[in-house]
């Protein structure tokens, strides 16, 4: 197999990612040389900012794609949506990638990233993250391999890896299951600095559905640019599907949020105008209320254009969720103890570098990889 | 390709069995007891005049740079901190990566019927009985040792996730944000220096007794002994380290009828008495009496049989809908990676 010769390498968004991701080269440079210090506005009350919230959390929630949609095709047997599964995988693999890359830049000891496999600490839910970070990550090489041993025409290591893919699958939607709570979890420990708007002994349960939220988003998203830009051909019936598929998962969310809402904070606090009620808000609209109201009318939820705009917006919410629990939810705890953050440009430039390595990297799979062959 | 049942069930398996094996380490149970020779620190605001002496003198044995009363021999090369962006000396304004040991003043600008109702507070490490930092630290880097229940930290094992910081109900723990090579820095109760047979610097520099170092279980009896004194009458307070020689003879005061760090937070090793309320002397008012590891233990210690029930789960799934997939005629399997 060739490469696509109907995707051109070199167009005016390619240029524009690259440019990106030069910029974040040299900041990441400059953070490896002369430290956080220099390169972020981290400070003793916020050691966790954007990189961290939007890179990290936000990558590996963008990233849920990749199992519910190897779960839906291998596990439940549905048929329909095996001609993205290869694209959800390479979303996922490419994610967890992007957010390695942001961890080995955010934390302390770059070099120390390999510290927790040989260092064992059962009772850190850092630790239990670190370990899935790395297991999910071999299980998506894995997973992604056969595109690779196509290319290349490796006809035995793909025929290989075909064998164990089916066990793949199952590892790995327990791996990202467990990851997506566990990234929740870790927050478990701060009941006295977060709000009660989002601090609750269920918020694992609460990342985990907000990031199949998020992936079913991110699917329907890409395979949406991916038609148009890509040339990949699909049914209309996937995009649909994956909509109603959000529309069920937003809903239940929902129910889970306003519980939650009713019984650990109260509605008072949502909506006493302050940084914290205001982050929650803005949440919700975007990610959740807006999307539902709209997904609920029968003639938005079969237009393809009105689903991608509700992508948008659905993903956009729970980015902003990820930030809230990161960053905005402990507002009142930071402020009192007399800290502000505020991201540098530097951070900005380097998230942006961080995802346009993901864009170009997913446009030249799809270039050069059998990532459209079903 | 196809994919037959045996062979399924062989790949799943493998890799259940392989899980099973790690998920069992994770059964132990936390909740640390005080240990019978754990050390802390009991300090009595009532007594403090604000001398900061206890501020030079960790700064000194930690050799940490800068100071109240900073001296060329006494501290390390550079000299001071720099608050804002002009270049003025000015004494650290709270904890951070230089300070590890800092007292505030908390001023009642009107008080009632003549009464002063200020009051200096020391803030450090606590030293929590079942500290939040050890337990979310992923590579075991804090350490809270058994015998003298201090928190220690070392950093060759950390790698920076600043966790820890995220962590800490009470705040403490700095990072050298400013290093390439950077280090999380908080009080470790001069465990080098009770290592070699002294103790911490800022209880042996006290000239007062506000600041009193000794076993925990001494220190909590003598915390209860001096609530239970009838204020104006005279009491021999120890100064230094409470198994010691000296005393000080003062007027006991009105206490506020509460020893900080007995039950907050699970119990700490440093612990308070005080003439105002703890509110306003800087802790955050949200933190209760729960140890703050259990947050996070009710999760952890259920990943194992997360793991197991969601494997079988999957494999059951694969298992059904493969079956009822050949129910219905359908030998198209859909294997193909």
């Amino acid at each position: 197999m060739d490469s696509n010769p109907n995707i051109k390498t070199w167009t005016p968004a390619t240029i524009v990612m690259v440019l990106m991701i030069i910029a974040g080269t040299a900041v990441a440079t400059n953070r490896m040389i002369f430290g956080l210090g220099v390169t972020t506005n981290l400070n003793d009350v916020y050691p966790w900012g954007l990189w961290l919230g939007l890179d990290v959390l936000g990558g590996v929630a963008m990233a849920a794609g990749g199992f519910i949609i190897a779960c839906a095709v291998y596990l439940f047997n549905w048929k329909k949506y095996r001609p993205i599964v290869r694209p959800a995988i390479l979303t996922a693999f490419l994610g967890y990638l992007m957010a390695v890359v942001a961890l080995f830049l955010d934390i302390g000891h770059p070099f120390r990233l390999w510290h927790p496999s040989i260092m064992w600490q059962y009772h850190s839910v850092m630790w239990v993250v670190a370990m899935h970070v790395i297991f999910y990550t071999t299980t998506l090489a894995l997973e992604f391999s056969p595109m690779l041993f196509e290319r290349l025409g490796m006809e035995k290591a793909r025929k290989a890896v075909g064998k164990i893919m089916v066990g793949a699958v199952i590892f790995g939607v327990m791996l990202s299951t467990l990851h997506q709570s566990s990234l929740g979890a870790v927050f478990l420990i701060a009941p006295s600095k977060m709000s009660a708007l989002w601090w609750d002994t269920k918020l694992p349960f609460h990342f985990l559905v907000s990031a199949v939220a998020m992936g079913l988003a991110m699917v329907s998203f890409e395979t949406t640019l991916s038609q148009k830009y890509l040339g990949h051909k699909v049914d209309k019936e996937i995009i649909t599907g994956l909509a109603r598929g959000s529309l069920i998962v937003l809903c239940f969310y929902f129910l889970l949020k306003v519980y939650q809402l009713f019984t650990v904070a109260s509605p008072e606090m949502a909506v006493d105008g302050s940084v914290e009620g205001n982050m929650y808000l803005l949440e919700m609209l975007i990610g959740v209320i807006i999307p539902i109201a709209l997904l609920l009318v029968k003639k938005y939820r079969n237009s393809l254009s009105m689903i991608f705009s509700i992508n948008i917006m659905v993903i956009v919410g729970v980015l902003l969720n990820r930030l809230n629990v990161c960053m905005f939810s402990m507002e009142r705890y930071d402020s009192w103890r007399g800290m502000t953050y505020s991201p540098s440009w530097q951070e900005f430039v380097l998230s942006l570098g961080v995802i346009s390595v993901g864009v170009f990297l997913y446009k030249m799979s799809a270039k050069h990889l059998p990532l459209f062959s079903h | 390709m196809t994919i037959n049942r045996r062979d399924f069930l062989k790949y799943s398996a493998g890799t259940g069995i392989m899980l099973a094996t790690t998920a069992t380490t994770g059964s132990a149970s936390m909740a640390p007891e005080l240990s019978p020779d754990a050390v802390g620190i009991l300090y009595d605001a009532t007594l403090c005049i604000g001398c900061m002496s206890c501020m030079v003198n960790c700064k000194k044995a930690n050799s940490e740079p800068g100071g109240a009363l900073y001296h060329k021999k006494t501290a390390g090369t550079v000299p001071y901190e720099y608050v804002t962006e002009d270049k003025i000396y000015d004494a650290p304004t709270g904890l951070s990566d230089k300070t590890l040991c800092i007292i505030k003043k908390y001023r009642d600008k009107s008080p009632e019927a003549g009464k002063d109702n200020s009051s200096f507070i020391k803030q450090h490490c606590l030293h929590c009985v079942d500290p939040a930092c050890v337990s979310v630290c992923p590579v075991g880097a804090l350490r809270k040792q058994p015998d003298t229940g201090i928190v220690t930290y070392d950093k060759n094992k950390c790698f920076g996730c600043r966790y820890c910081q995220v962590a800490c109900p009470f705040g403490i723990p700095a990072y050298e944000w400013e290093k390439s090579s950077p280090s999380v820095v908080k009080c470790q109760l001069c465990n080098h220096r009770y290592a070699q047979g002294g103790y911490s610097a800022c209880c042996e520099s006290c000239p007062t007794g506000a600041s009193l170092f000794g076993k925990v279980s001494d220190l909590q009896e003598e915390a209860k002994r001096r609530l239970a004194l009838k204020p104006g009458d005279t009491y021999a307070y120890p100064v230094k380290r409470i198994d010691g020689s000296e005393k000080t003879e003062q007027i006991v005061p009105e206490y506020v009828d509460h020893v900080y760090g007995l039950t907050e937070a699970g119990g700490t090793q440093y612990m308070f008495l005080a003439g105002v309320d703890f509110d306003k002397l800087g802790f955050n008012p949200n933190i209760n009496d729960d140890a703050y590891p259990g947050f996070t233990w009710d999760y952890v210690s259920h990943v194992p049989i997360l793991i197991g029930s969601l494997l079988v789960a999957g494999t059951v799934t694969r298992f059904v809908t493969q079956r009822l997939d050949r129910k219905n005629g359908n030998n198209d399997t859909n294997d193909k990676s």
